[in-house]
């Protein structure tokens, strides 16, 4: 373990009408163990005893899994290391006397709350309009009684690792959001379970989307480059295919 | 849904950018095929003008074509342009690519403006113009003034960056990406962009530079 100090500047806004602007703040001897949240938690705790609002930020699980937290790091959405979540990011990828920038995802679609916190309900709207499987219950059935090949059961797997994170609309030059519906329209229409609402879910996730102000989808590539799941760009060709042949061909 | 709500949507106005996209990129490559004749010297280039022309009505039809089909891929161009600008008001303090962006990649729209004047200067040059010499001629007019010759050679260079990410880009939008094959698309789109431009490039270069090119 070693010690750095960092300079930081960071996003402040008061609230989602504010004016926002950069502030400039001293790290402290941050120990290159701590994750990259945990060294906000140090700075906060600093602005806390000397009566300063602390920054605002998002997370949960601080493992990895749940998707909540998440900046732009030095023009980095979860900072530069790949395929990991700002709450997995270390501080010993920082050398001592950097300078750090920190700011909110930016989109349309995800409008800033409070610092750091963004409003990411775009996606829980996005998942409503058809990013589940209609199950009517009644007596559990047996697991291998839908037998999936593992080609499949891996490919559905790849895709369902998306937490959600809203990385690949911040990363995106368009904040397009087409990652992330690519990933969950690819997880469901690959399963069998997923088939009944195949082509009604391409349409209505789609047509959310649009409507929702994110951008459109030019194969940039740069959600795939930054998101912490590296979750594939082939689901958003899928989700092209999708919507075209439910377009074209469904009822 | 019906086919007009398709068109609106995200994934149609690409679908119409990328089949638009492919047919310039046909024809791009059969007015090439058919330049190459300037190699063969003079008579066989004025040859191969004269049969396209012999075609009459036909050819008048393919152009009407061709411009509408130019028409669409612009007007998409733009609207999904000003569509994606709205869709980030607040940009990066810092903003740097995560490594996914390719250089064709990001300035696709200003290599798209500098083609579409091209067009235009292209046209002027060669379409609408005294036809009362023969078209040979009416290359060496042109091309060898060194910088219209430069200007072509400049514009062939962002047509070539233009379709090294839309050769590929037409595919993916399309939804046809697999593992097994997407690298040989990514890769056959540069290749072939770098080929193509090279040709299209020694046309105006070779013109310029060797004064007894197509006499
Ligand atoms: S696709 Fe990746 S970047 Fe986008 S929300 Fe899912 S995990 Fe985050
Ligand atoms: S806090 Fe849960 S993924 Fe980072």
């Amino acid at each position: 373990m070693s010690i750095i100090n960092l300079h930081l500047k960071i996003w402040r806004q008061e609230n989602s009408k504010a004016q926002g602007r950069f502030v400039s703040y001293e790290s402290g001897p941050v120990s290159t163990d701590m994750s990259f949240l945990e060294m906000i938690d140090v700075l906060n705790e600093r602005l806390t005893l000397d009566g300063q609002e602390p920054v605002a930020f998002d997370h949960d699980c601080r493992e990895g899994i749940c998707g909540m937290c998440g900046a732009v790091v030095n023009g980095h959405a979860h900072g530069h290391k790949n395929a990991t979540t700002l709450c997995q990011l270390h501080m010993r990828h920082f050398s001592d006397g950097d300078t750090i920038v920190i700011e909110p995802f930016r989109a349309r679609a995800f409008k800033v709350v409070k610092d750091l916190v963004v409003d990411r309900s775009a996606f829980d709207t996005l998942i409503a309009s058809g990013g589940y499987v209609s199950v009517n219950t009644g007596g559990a059935q047996d697991g291998n009684a839908i037998p999936i090949s593992q080609k499949i059961a891996d490919q559905a797997l790849d895709a369902s690792a998306c937490i959600g994170c809203g990385a690949c609309v911040a990363s995106c030059p368009n904040a397009s959001a087409m990652l992330f519906v690519g990933a969950k329209i690819s997880q469901l229409a690959l399963l069998p379970q997923g088939q009944p609402e195949r082509a009604k879910r391409a349409l209505d996730m789609l047509n959310t989307m649009d409507l929702l102000g994110f951008g459109n989808c030019s194969n940039e590539r740069e959600c795939e480059a930054a998101c912490p799941k590296n979750i594939s760009i082939r689901h958003i060709a899928r989700l092209n295919r999708e919507y075209i042949k439910a377009a074209f061909l469904s009822d | 849904m019906n086919i007009t709500h398709f068109f609106a949507s995200s994934v149609g106005k690409k679908a119409i950018m990328s089949l638009t996209g492919a047919m310039l990129g046909l024809f791009l490559l059969t007015h090439l095929a058919g330049n190459i004749s300037m190699f063969f010297g003079r008579e066989s280039f004025i040859a191969y003008a004269e049969h396209l022309h012999s075609l009459g009505s036909l050819i008048h039809l393919f152009e009407f074509g061709l411009l509408i089909v130019f028409i669409l891929h612009v007007y998409y161009a733009l609207m999904l342009f000003f569509e994606n600008r709205k869709a980030r008001p607040v940009r990066y303090a810092v903003d740097r690519s995560s490594g996914g962006s390719t250089y064709a990649s990001k300035t696709m729209p200003y290599t798209g403006a500098f083609i579409f004047v091209f067009i235009f200067v292209h046209l002027m040059n060669f379409h609408f113009t005294d036809h009362s010499i023969s078209i040979a001629d009416i290359v060496r007019n042109n091309l060898q003034n060194p910088l219209l010759s430069f200007y072509y050679v400049a514009s062939v260079f962002a047509l070539g960056m233009h379709t090294s990410h839309g050769f590929w880009s037409l595919f993916q939008t399309m939804g046809i990406n697999h593992p097994r094959y997407d690298n040989f698309l990514q890769q056959g789109a540069i290749v072939i962009s770098v080929i193509g431009a090279a040709i299209y490039s020694s046309f105006p270069a070779f013109t310029y530079l060797f004064k007894s090119f197509l006499l």
